[in-house]
This record gives structure tokens, C-alpha cells and sequence, in this order.
């Protein structure tokens, strides 16, 4: 008896609990809006998002309860009949089963399912409207980034998931699997995948089909030019673009006379070239444009640019007779001196003081002074005699002493007694016995106006301006170099007579062995190994140790990839 | 048997109609075919009553009644008293509510002995409920909605509810109430069972809206094939062909 009335006590209890509780949350049933996903495989995912849901909601009114220290009766969902088809299921927003939700909206509706792209072939890159390219790989992030971004109407679904369906493609389809959701009927949010075709058209793209219709249409022409016989200084600055890759936007690059021509696509690639030359070497240039086209109404103006690069003649080893001013204004310098090095300044040497001075670009084109003899007038010596005045100094770099030397002509050697006394700054290097190469002013028949300025100057007989090794060289001749270079790819005319092509390979040999000779050279440049040379041990015993020549570490090896035929094609040795 | 109506393109028939055992009140159209239709059904047994409340024809929500009496909001005005009193049988009591929730048909759901009713009503209307409508007066909520009014609507032999009532609920309402519920819907999915519903113990009336299977939902719990006179022969002859087949 006791215990059934506190059964009913408890009963009661339970109740007016049930009813505070209610009090304390109005807004206690399940969340009004409820996920239903409706693709195929949609049942078991809907009950499983459902379940989810449940879940969540459990595990919020225990928090609840918690919270306020409340007790609350579970709750069971129960099932109603779909309105439409009648089957049992669990209550949602729309009351209305996955499957006749489905047939009822379709939440793709409006949205575009073959949209049109438009594809450049060459370089596989999708037009953005209205003008811009996206370089885009097939199936990649990117491509799947402008699909999307191409549809229409996309903003009023929320997009879940985007993915490839795979395509051939050669088909010229893209297949994007789209997964939208979106609100229907009294807040249930619908999910669906639908597929989206991309139909590629190929269109070129602008800088293609220029390319396409014309390879050699430039924009920008950088002309460069040194008004001097020889090809030296061209020799030395091809190996400096190389090293720098600082031609590598030129699309065509020709040899012309007394030059190179090369052509680029964009105007700022060939200012970007003319600033690197103007690093590199003494030059001035000025610039030109031509007005090709315009369109007046969009303000559209297609110019060439042409600019005219011109290097000073001044060379290395040219003697050069200073203008009065340009002495003066160096400290009295000269006049007689000999350029030493040339790289954006010009290094002038006074052989008999040792005195030494710098002319930048804007300095020499200022009084731009020509040379007196350069250096393929040079005349074999040999040194007959060597009296040092001075101990050995630095001077800019490199070691000079200076001397008194007995020298005569090879050519007058053993045929008459013609012998000049003469002050050189090679003392370092010479001793009697040895040849070496200098400017033969006793011969010379000079009509230099500056030369003529300076009234009462004595000129010298001779003037050394280095070592010979010419008779070293007569062993090796025909022997390769253990070292080679890489050269531009230059287009070069074919009309010309067979002795400037003589006379291009001698220069190019004369160029090699200043490298050898010369250090300071090969610092700014590559040099590669050579993989056909073997060197031979006899000349390595008899001849290696007075020639000069490259040392093995300096030497890169070539980056051996498929294109070995080319990289091979493009060395000389 | 359930019929479906429509009052003026609208589908939500339980807001301008109450009808209860002895009584159909029903709201002032710009047609007659509305009223038409339940005084076909309904003429000669009870009385249909065309009025308005408080100037408006949303009677069905404003309103709460049964058999026993009939309670009226605070906006009611005398002349639609006086006309309803004039109009409803002499047993049925008319009587108006000074009570701040004025919607007493969303607050207060009823048949001829129960009432739910909204969590929040007056002490002294809970006592008006039970005295003027002779029931038992609960303050509940349906799924969590305190309008107990709109989201169930129950006759004396059955009740349907929100369709998001849990089996608990479900029980305990049933409990309380003494008849079979069920959870469900009308109008092609509508979870305001009682606007899109109006019912007592032998007919119904729902929106046009309402589907083939919400229709047998609703005949099914209400009872209402076995109310007809025809029900008798109707089972017999199933049993018939059942056995024929």
C-alpha cells in the first residue's frame, strides 16, 4: 500500500518536473532545420546524417541537464507516413520522404550544367573573361578553381564538394561533380550532386597566335654594336650573356657586322637586356620607337622599340693616345698608355710610371678618344736583354715591375742589327730569351690627331704589352683543349666569303688562348669539361709545365639531360 | 468521413471554421460554397453559424469550444455575443474570456472532456475552461511547441499531432487524453495540423492540399468510415471479396 502511493508520489513528481522543464525550454524540440541528402546513394547517408543529428541533440540536452541539474525524459523520435507516398519515416521539415522531396524540387534547377571553355592549345592555358589567360594542368587545383568559377548562379546553392570526373583528353570534355545544397520547402536543406560538362574550344591566345603567325614578330630590337675590325669583345660578352642566361626571353638573336641584333617580344625584356649590358661593358645607347598601329578608341598603341647599343672601341691591349684633356684631367697621365682591362670602366695603364686610372662609361663616351694601335698590329719581340728598375708592384689587381729591356724585332732577328732599348712593364714575366708581343712605334706610320697635339713627345721604339707563347703553341697545334664553351644560338649570314670565316675562327682561337693566359677573363665565364679530350702523357711531361692553361677545377661539368645531341651541337672547343 | 475544402484559394480551413458536436461556427465569405459545404454535411443535425470574431474571420484560431460551451476571446464584440448566443443551442454556454493570450483557439485544444492548454494561461481561465467546457485542463506542450491549439486537434475518439512528437510524448499525451494520437500531417506536409483540420466525432474537414495518405491517416485516427452508416456494409463487403479472393 505504501509503496504504490509512493509510486503515484513519484509519478506526480515526475510530471510536474516534465512540466518546469518545458518552462525552462521553450525551444527544447530538435533543431527545426534538418539536413536531407537525396542522391542516389542518399538512404542510408540521410540516416546516417539523421542519426548524427540525434546524436548531437542527445548529447546537447545531456549538457542540458547537466547544466541545470534538471531530469528530462528521452526522447524517442518517432515515424510518420511520408504525405506523398505513405511509407513510414522519420519527421523532417518537409515531411516528406528523401525520395518524393526529390521529385517534388530539384535544387539544380537553373543552375548551368554545359558551360563553354575556351582553351589555348599551345601553351594550355583557359581563357578568364573578358581577356586574361590561367596556365592550368589537366586536373589540376587550378582548373578545378576556374570551373567553378565559370558557372553562373552558383552563389545561390552552397556549394559542398567539386571534383573530376575522369575525362579522355583528347574528348575536349571536362567532367566537374558538383555537390550542392540548399534550402526547400520550410527549411530543409536538400543535398544533391549533379555533373557539369565543360565543353574546351581551342582559341590561341593572343601572345600565341602572334607567335603562331609570325615567330620572328619582336617588339623590341637591342642592336649591338662595337665599330672596331675584330670580334673579341663579342667572343667574351657572348660568354657573360650565357653565364647570365641574360638573354633567355630574346626569341631571335643574328650576327650582324661589327655586331649582334637581338630581338625580344616585350619592350621591358629588352630594356632589362640593356641595362645588363650596360653592367658588363662601357657602352651608351639611345632608344627609338616606331608607331606600328593604334587603335584611337580604346587607346591602344603598338610601337617596335629599337635600341641602339653601341660598346666603345677601346679594347683590351690597344694602346691608346690620350686627347690632351682627358690626360690632363686624369693627373697628367700618359699620353701614351695601354687599356689593361675592360669591363663597365675602362682600366688605362701608363707603361713607363705604372700609373693607373679608371674611365667609367659616361667619362670615355664624353671625350670619346680612339685607340692609336690595337692589339692585331702586335709584332713578335724577342727580349735579348732585362735590367729591372723596380721591385714588383700591385697595381690594380694585377703585378707589374717595371724594367729596362734589350729587345728585338723576330722578324729583323738574325738579318740585321736593328735592336731597340726600351722601358716595359712586363719585367715580372720576361727574361732574356723569351718572346713577347708589343707595338712596333718605330715603324709605325701614326696620323693619330691627338698624337700630333703633344708637341715634343718622344715616342718610344717598342711598347710590350705581354708574353708571347707562340712557340710553345706550335707543339699543341691540333691538339683539343681539355675545356670547351658554350656558344648563343646565333643566327649567322651564310653569304659571306670563305676568309671572313678564316678570319672569325682565328680570332675565336686568338680569344681561347687569351683565357688561358688570362685569369681575370675566366672569372666572369663557364668553362666545361671537355669529355673527348684524353690527355696524353707526353706533352703533359715535356710542355705542361711553362704553358698556361686552364686548371681542372675551374671547369664545369656539362648538365648531361636528353637534349645531350644539342648541348653537344651548340659547344666549340 | 473526411472532406477537402478550401476557403477563398486558401487551404487552411481549421483557421476560418470551429466545428465541435453540437455546434459549426463558420466564417463570413465572399462565397457561399465554404459554408455551403458543411451545411450539406452538417445541416439539420447541428447548427452552422455563419459569424466573425472581434471583427475578423480567423474564428477558428480565436475561439475554443465543445459540445458543452463555447469561450470567447476579449475582442469579441456584444453584437457577435449576442448573435452566437441567439444562434447556438440553449445548452451550450457562450461566454467570453478576459485573458491576454486572445488566440484561444491557438492556445487551448479541447474535445468533450480534456483540454490542453497553453503553459501561460491565466489561473482564473483555467478555471473558466473547466467550468464552461466541463474538462480536465492540462497545461502542456506538443513537441515542444507551446501552442498546444495549432499543432494538435483531437475529437473524442482520436487526435493527431506535430509530426515531430516523440513516441514518449506520445504516450503521455494519449495517457492524458484518454484517446489514440498519432503524429502527422496535412495539407501535403503542413506540420499546423490544427489549421489545416477542423473535426469532430463523425466528420472532418481538411485543405485541398491535404493527400491521399494524410486523408487516410486523419479517417483512420478520427474513426471516421466506421461513424458512416455505410461503414457496416462497407466491411462486410471486404470481408466479401477477402474471402472471394
Amino acid at each position: 500500500m505504501l509503496s504504490k502511493t509512493e509510486a503515484l508520489i513519484g509519478q506526480q513528481f515526475m510530471k510536474i518536473i516534465e512540466h518546469n522543464s518545458h518552462h525552462a525550454h521553450p525551444s527544447f524540440p530538435p533543431p527545426r532545420r534538418r539536413l536531407i541528402s537525396s542522391p542516389v546513394a542518399g538512404e542510408a547517408r540521410f540516416s546516417l546524417s539523421l542519426s548524427r543529428l540525434i546524436q548531437s541533440y542527445l548529447l546537447e540536452s545531456l549538457a542540458m541537464e547537466q547544466d541545470t541539474g534538471m531530469f528530462t525524459v528521452p526522447q524517442t523520435i518517432g515515424s510518420v507516413l511520408c504525405c506523398k507516398c505513405g511509407i513510414p519515416m522519420a519527421p523532417n521539415a518537409a515531411n516528406m520522404c528523401v525520395t518524393c522531396l526529390r521529385s517534388e524540387v530539384d535544387i539544380t534547377e537553373g543552375l548551368q550544367k554545359n558551360v563553354i571553355i575556351m582553351h589555348c592549345p599551345e601553351c594550355d592555358s583557359y581563357l578568364q573573361p573578358p581577356r586574361t589567360w590561367i596556365k592550368a594542368q589537366w586536373e589540376s587545383k587550378e582548373l578545378l578553381t576556374f570551373c567553378v568559377k565559370r558557372l553562373k548562379n552558383l552563389n545561390k546553392v552552397r556549394l559542398v564538394h567539386a571534383e573530376f570526373v575522369w575525362t579522355e583528353p583528347h574528348s575536349k570534355r571536362i567532367k566537374v561533380r558538383l555537390k550542392v545544397q540548399k534550402e526547400v520547402l520550410n527549411g530543409a536543406i536538400l543535398e544533391q550532386s549533379y555533373i557539369i560538362e565543360y565543353v574546351q574550344q581551342d582559341h590561341m591566345c593572343e601572345s600565341c597566335s602572334r607567335v603562331a603567325a609570325n615567330p620572328d614578330q619582336w617588339v623590341a630590337a637591342v642592336q649591338l654594336r662595337q665599330h672596331v675590325p675584330h670580334r673579341r669583345t663579342f667572343f667574351y660578352l657572348e660568354q657573360l650573356i650565357l653565364k647570365h642566361d641574360a638573354a633567355a626571353r630574346a626569341i631571335k638573336i643574328q650576327q650582324m657586322e661589327q655586331g649582334i641584333d637581338f630581338f625580344f617580344s616585350n619592350r621591358s625584356h629588352g630594356v632589362k637586356f640593356v641595362e645588363f649590358v650596360g653592367k658588363v661593358a662601357p657602352v651608351r645607347s639611345r632608344t627609338d620607337k616606331q608607331l606600328v598601329s593604334h587603335d584611337i578608341k580604346s587607346n591602344n598603341y603598338n610601337y617596335k622599340h629599337t635600341f641602339s647599343v653601341e660598346i666603345s672601341p677601346i679594347c683590351r691591349e690597344d694602346l691608346i693616345c690620350l686627347p690632351p684633356k682627358v690626360a690632363l684631367s686624369l693627373g697628367n697621365l700618359g699620353p701614351l698608355v695601354i687599356c689593361s682591362k675592360v669591363t663597365n670602366s675602362i682600366a688605362l695603364l701608363d707603361p713607363f710610371t705604372l700609373r693607373h686610372c679608371f674611365l667609367d662609361a659616361d667619362q670615355y663616351w664624353r671625350s670619346s678618344f680612339k685607340c692609336l694601335l690595337t692589339s692585331r698590329q702586335l709584332v713578335e719581340y724577342i727580349v735579348l736583354d732585362v735590367e729591372s728598375v723596380s721591385s714588383e708592384v700591385n697595381v690594380g689587381g694585377s703585378k707589374y715591375a717595371l724594367a729596362d729591356a734589350q729587345v728585338a724585332r723576330v722578324s729583323d732577328f738574325g738579318k740585321n742589327d736593328i735592336i731597340f732599348n726600351i722601358r716595359t712593364h712586363l719585367g715580372h714575366l720576361l727574361s732574356p730569351g723569351d718572346y713577347a708581343l708589343g707595338y712596333d712605334l718605330y715603324a709605325a706610320n701614326n696620323n693619330d690627331i691627338d698624337l700630333e697635339k703633344y708637341k715634343g713627345l718622344v715616342l718610344p721604339e717598342a711598347i710590350l704589352v705581354k708574353k708571347s707563347y707562340e712557340e710553345k703553341r706550335q707543339k699543341k697545334r691540333g691538339k683539343p683543349r681539355s675545356w670547351k664553351l658554350k656558344t648563343l644560338n646565333m643566327e649567322v649570314d651564310d653569304t659571306k666569303v670563305r676568309g671572313d670565316q678564316e678570319k672569325t675562327s682565328n680570332e675565336y682561337e686568338q680569344f681561347l688562348r687569351d683565357l688561358e693566359e688570362n685569369p681575370e677573363l675566366r672569372f666572369n665565364i663557364s668553362l666545361y669539361r671537355n669529355k673527348d679530350y684524353q690527355p696524353s702523357e707526353m706533352a703533359s711531361v715535356t710542355d705542361g709545365e711553362d704553358l698556361p692553361s686552364v686548371p681542372l677545377e675551374e671547369l664545369l661539368a656539362d648538365l648531361d639531360l636528353s637534349d645531350v645531341e644539342d648541348s653537344s651541337d651548340s659547344m666549340r672547343e | 468521413m473526411a472532406t477537402r475544402l478550401m476557403f477563398e484559394n486558401s487551404c487552411e480551413v481549421g483557421v476560418f471554421s470551429k466545428l465541435t458536436n453540437a455546434y459549426c461556427l463558420v466564417a463570413i465569405g465572399g462565397s457561399e460554397s465554404f459554408y455551403s459545404a458543411f451545411e450539406t454535411d452538417l445541416g439539420g443535425i447541428i447548427p452552422v453559424v455563419k459569424t466573425s470574431i472581434g471583427g475578423t474571420r480567423i474564428i477558428g484560431r480565436l475561439c475554443a469550444g465543445n459540445k458543452n460551451g463555447l469561450l470567447l476571446p476579449h475582442t469579441t464584440t456584444d453584437q457577435e455575443l449576442q448573435h452566437l448566443r441567439n444562434s447556438l443551442p440553449d445548452q451550450v454556454v457562450v461566454q467570453r474570456v478576459d485573458e491576454k493570450l486572445s488566440a484561444l483557439g491557438n492556445c487551448i485544444a479541447c474535445n468533450d472532456h480534456v483540454a490542453l492548454t497553453h503553459t501561460d494561461l491565466d489561473k482564473e481561465t483555467e478555471e473558466l475552461i473547466a467550468d464552461i467546457l466541463g474538462v480536465e485542463v492540462f497545461r502542456q506542450t506538443i513537441a515542444g511547441n507551446i501552442l498546444v491549439g495549432s499543432y494538435c486537434t483531437f475529437s473524442n475518439r482520436g487526435g493527431l499531432v506535430h509530426p515531430h512528437t516523440s513516441i514518449e510524448d506520445l504516450d503521455e499525451l494519449s495517457t492524458l487524453l484518454q484517446v489514440p494520437l498519432v503524429a502527422g500531417t496535412v495539407n501535403r506536409g503542413s506540420e499546423v495540423v490544427a489549421a489545416g483540420l477542423t473535426v469532430n466525432d463523425w466528420v472532418a474537414y481538411c485543405g485541398t492540399d491535404t493527400t491521399a495518405t494524410e486523408l487516410s491517416v486523419i479517417e483512420s485516427v478520427f474513426k471516421l468510415r466506421e461513424a458512416q452508416p455505410s461503414a457496416i456494409v462497407d466491411e462486410m463487403r471486404r470481408s466479401l471479396i477477402d474471402t472471394y479472393v
